[in-house]
């Protein structure tokens, strides 16, 4: 034996190292059908890492006061050694992050990926998202310029909505009778600590639970279902190497387009950055047009299409709360949309065309057309979880094959 | 759904001509790379602006070494008062005393560009005209009833706000310019379209006066993001690098998957 195997040895024998390894990777069986879609969940993983990375190395000379908040990012992006690619990195991966967990997402429609028996695996994965909306919003509030503020000003007071205890609640998670810098520590604090042990907590089932079924795939088949002699799925392939190579080439493409970004186009066009928020906090002074980042567009929109307050916020949880509970609204008894109708095809991608409209109209004031649009995409969104139930009851299926597709 | 889905593509263009709206802004080419641009920016940033505002994020001796001043050059001729070449570009006006006398304290220019753009900045200095109900007897059309005097009307000279003949077209028959007057026509609201014109000369002409102005809104382009060069020039290698690692990791992959049918 040689000395590695030596001491490899010596540690499984103290941990499952080499079992874990091979349960996980070398040996955990993935459909060899995977197509350019399945590239999102390790980009999502990437974009954690970086995020905890960089994030790490801005704490070091970010100050969490309102008086030196604002200045200390400047400090970074000015006199801290490569600090502004740092913080460019963390600002552009923030938006990444959710731009690729849409499409992460929106494969999960696509497929099925969320039927029996994946259930827990996408509500794991819906409660990383409703984590990952928290944690971006109180990261977007550390920067401590206008838009952090009044953002936070906004998206705070939808608690006083709530009847009776609202008032109190919006004091309660301010800790202060406005925005002030107690807010901002304590922002600090959970975008730091709590929130991201909950998200790496959150990733971790996510990851165990898929591993325990196994992937979907883009037939959506089950290639337990044949085996070979020693009980290797016909139409898997061990995650390592084969999708470990396989996904570096997606990253390397994906990194191209991040760094392109972060290093000649940084603010998005006032996207990424939004251009109110490079000037510093003044509750003074509301700016002419508050708009939340993006990626909170969509839930923004819906808010704002009702008219009563309480009213807005209980249909921006619904639109939320709701897609916790769709592997129990769809009813087809196939799970890729390769083999169910075109009425779920057409609708699916109506859906994801009105999100994309909707996050859209979440950054433009709601007025006149904006305002109609608004409505009408709400009625989309909710439409399509209300009659999905029963379209995919009712609805003609194809044949599913027995083995994937290739 | 489908003429939904028509419906939007149709307003889709409509709506992002309406997005834009506000003060027509007069476009400013940005150059990062004029170095004496930027150093007649700076110049004229310390003496016609800094006495009420402030950069206070970027430090003096960053801005030397950016712009290629010599450090002692830009003590004796950029730094007022008793700061040190490596002190942040604070001002010695106190917003109290500022906020009485033009009743809003002078912003920091440090981010105004991220703030507000280039263009924003390049056309707000070239808009100051007489206001006689305004308390330093200016406004401005881009920002309107901004507490700022016109402090470089030594150099511009006074503008009045009215009608006046404007320059339309280009007669190639008699070699002239078709000037026709701006409130013959009017705007959307039917307000007659007043423009600005100069009734009291300063010490530059027109065109001297834009590039002064031109200089002044590129260093402050370069103050709200010092590092924009680096950041392309940095940013070109690591691109280059990925786009190098593609070829081996798309082989080793294509290796890999052979075998796989």
């Amino acid at each position: 034996m040689s000395k590695m195997s030596d001491f490899m040895g010596w540690v499984d024998h103290r941990i499952p190292l080499t079992a874990t390894f091979e349960k996980h990777m070398s040996k955990y069986y993935a459909p060899k059908n995977f197509n350019f879609w399945y590239f999102f969940g390790v980009f999502a993983f990437l974009m954690l890492a970086n995020q905890i990375l960089t994030g790490v190395w801005l704490t070091m000379s970010f100050t969490p006061t309102a008086e030196e908040a604002f200045a200390s990012v400047e400090y970074i992006m000015r006199d801290v050694e490569m600090g502004w690619l740092i913080r460019y990195m963390h600002s552009t991966g923030a938006s990444f992050f959710f731009i690729v967990i849409y499409m992460h997402m929106f494969r999960g429609l696509m497929y099925g990926s969320y039927q029996k028996p994946r259930e827990l695996i996408w509500i794991f994965g819906m409660a990383i998202y409703l984590m990952l909306m928290a944690e971006a919003f109180m990261g977007y509030v550390l920067p401590w310029g206008q838009m952090s503020y009044w953002g936070a000003q906004v998206i705070i007071s939808l608690f006083s909505a709530i009847p009776i205890v609202g008032d109190d609640l919006v004091t309660w998670i301010k800790g202060d009778f406005l925005i002030s810098g107690i807010t901002l520590n304590r922002f600090f604090a959970l975008h730091v600590i709590a929130l991201p042990l909950v998200i790496v907590a959150l990733v971790f089932l996510h990851i165990v639970a898929l591993h325990e079924v196994g992937s979907n795939n883009p037939d959506g088949v089950d290639i337990k279902k044949y085996k070979d002699e020693e009980g290797r799925p016909l139409d898997g392939v061990p995650f390592h190497p084969y999708y470990t190579v396989h996904d570096l080439v997606g990253i390397v493409v994906f990194l191209f387009v991040f760094c392109f970004v972060i290093f000649f186009w940084p603010e998005g066009n006032g996207y990424f950055l939004e251009h109110a928020n490079f000037e510093e906090a003044n509750g003074l002074k509301t700016p002419a047009h508050i708009a939340p980042v993006w990626y909170f567009g969509a839930y923004y929109t819906i808010l704002r299409v009702v008219p009563d307050k309480l009213f807005g916020v209980i249909l921006m949880g619904a639109a939320i709360a709701i897609l916790f509970v769709l592997p129990w609204l769809d009813r087809s008894p196939v799970k890729s949309w390769r083999y169910k109708g075109w009425i779920s095809r057409i609708n699916l991608v109506v859906f994801a065309l009105f999100f994309v409209l909707l996050t859209w109209l979440g950054t433009q004031p709601a007025t006149g057309i904006y305002a109609k649009l608004g409505m009408v995409g709400t009625v989309v969104y909710f439409g399509w979880f209300i009659t999905l139930p029963f379209i995919s009851a009712k609805e003609k299926t194809k044949p599913v094959p027995e083995r994937v597709t290739g | 759904m489908k003429t939904l889905i028509a419906l939007v593509f149709a307003i889709l263009p409509a709506l992002s001509l309406a997005a834009g709206g506000g003060v027509h802004l007069d476009e400013m080419k940005v150059d990062l790379e004029d170095n004496a641009s930027l150093q007649r920016g700076a110049k004229y940033f310390a003496n016609y602006c800094m006495g009420c505002h402030s950069t206070k994020f970027a430090r003096y001796n960053r801005v030397a070494r950016d712009l290629g001043i010599p450090e002692d050059m830009m003590a004796e001729n950029l730094i007022f008062g008793e700061s040190k070449i490596g002190s942040l570009m604070k001002i010695a006006m106190r917003p109290e005393d500022s906020k009485k006398w033009f009743g809003a304290t002078p912003p920091d220019l440090t981010l105004v560009a991220r703030v507000r753009g280039a263009d924003w900045i390049y056309t707000y200095l070239r808009s100051f005209h007489q206001d006689d109900s305004r308390p330093y007897g200016v406004n401005n059309t881009v920002f309107k009833d901004v507490g700022m005097p016109h402090v470089l009307e030594g150099l511009q000279g006074m503008q009045v706000k009215g009608c006046a003949l404007v320059v339309v077209g280009f007669d190639p028959l008699t070699g002239q310019d078709i000037k026709e007057d701006s409130c013959a026509k009017t705007d959307h609201d039917g307000n007659q379209i007043e423009v600005l014109y100069l009734e009291e000369e300063g010490s530059l002409n027109v065109k001297a006066y834009d590039k002064v102005v031109a200089d002044l809104t590129n260093f402050l382009v370069y103050m709200a993001e010092p590092m924009a060069l680096e950041r392309q020039r940095l940013g070109f290698w690591v691109l280059l690098f990925l786009a190098l690692l593609f070829v081996p990791v798309y082989y080793l992959n294509r290796e890999f998957w052979r075998e796989i049918h």
